[in-house]
């Protein structure tokens, strides 16, 4: 029982201790004019579908929920988002050249149809996140069309 | 025990009171363009940089056509490599603009590759393909080049070969000879 008890304060110090650790939050205020959504024609149903689904990780504004902010949690979530970020940035889309984002485009196309994106990982807290075969179908041929138009 | 449930549920208000008062609202840094790397390398008009990306190009084609994903990883590094060490200054202004984009291109379909399962790896070797059949209609090589054609992979897809026999890379032991040469680049 002693041991039980010490054991359950270190992990607990360690817990708190870890707080105290800084993250870099993602977030911005500022929608730059470079926006996907704002150089495209979007439709609304695929606007809200890419900012619920997409934009946490692919944007420079992530929408934090609570236990995001607790460590370690906020680690493994910042990793993702620089990572998501540096592959695909929606809020810089029209920086890139044509042959980029047809790349992107096609990369996007992939990603959704062999369901590696979302992340499982994601999905499973955010369960809206989540493309039903409908919406896949929708967004991939909004998506082709667009390629296709470059 | 009681004054265990206590402190832990003490300490649980107080590490969450101190991760909302911390708050640290940094902006967000843009990752900004990847400095490119201007080294030597002096070029003539045979251009050897050109020569060594499309080496690598073909060795990872290669790769692909033998089902080895291994190797079509390594070359993907070494891709990455040649295409770093590419220097445009020996071109004009929009054929510099034009062949900074396909490097950019080409260089991230070569880290995927270099990092991925070998259907993956195919995806991208699709995408790289285009792009360095853009760069060879700039740069020119010294080497006759075929472009092959695979109606099968996504919708038709191409790549380059220094050969006029077809070895699929798309499909490799499973449809070796699947496609035919749709251009011949001299």
């Amino acid at each position: 029982m002693r041991i039980v008890k010490i054991i359950a304060i270190i992990v607990l110090l360690a817990f708190v201790g870890i707080q105290f650790v800084p993250t870099t939050r993602n977030h911005s205020d500022i929608v730059p004019s470079t926006d996907f959504m704002l150089v495209n024609n979007v439709p609304e149903t695929i606007q809200n579908k890419l900012q619920t689904s997409c934009y946490d990780c692919h944007s420079n504004n992530t929408q934090y929920p609570w236990y995001n902010k607790i460590q370690p949690v906020a680690w493994f979530l910042e990793d993702h988002i620089k990572e998501g970020k540096a592959e695909l940035n929606f809020n810089e889309w029209d920086s890139l050249s044509s042959r980029r984002k047809a790349s992107k485009l096609r990369s996007i196309i992939k990603q959704i149809e062999s369901g590696e994106m979302p992340l499982n990982s994601y999905v499973l807290i955010h369960k809206d996140a989540k493309f039903s075969e409908a919406e896949t179908e929708e967004l991939i041929s909004f998506i082709t069309q667009l390629k296709d138009s470059l | 025990m009681k004054n265990l449930k206590m402190s832990i549920a003490a300490m649980l208000l107080l590490a969450v009171s101190f991760t909302n008062a911390q708050e640290k609202e940094k902006k967000s840094h843009e990752h900004g363009d990847m400095k490119r790397d201007h080294s030597s390398m002096k070029m003539d008009k045979m251009n050897p940089a050109a020569e060594a990306v499309l080496t690598d190009y073909f060795m990872l084609k290669d790769a692909l056509v033998g089902d080895d994903t291994k190797k079509a990883a390594q070359a993907g590094t070494k891709l990455m490599a040649s295409l770093k060490a590419f220097d445009t200054k020996s071109y004009t202004k929009e054929e510099q603009k034009e062949l900074a984009d396909i490097i950019e291109d080409a260089t991230e379909h070569a880290e995927h590759i270099s990092e991925s399962p070998i259907d993956h790896q195919r995806e991208h070797f699709k995408t790289l393909s285009k792009d360095i059949t853009d760069m060879v209609a700039i740069t020119g090589t010294k080497n006759t080049l075929y472009e092959q054609f695979c109606p099968m992979y996504d919708k038709g897809s191409a790549w380059l070969s220094t050969s006029n026999e077809v070895r699929n890379p798309y499909y490799g032991s499973k449809m070796l000879k699947c496609g035919k040469v749709q251009k011949t680049i001299q």
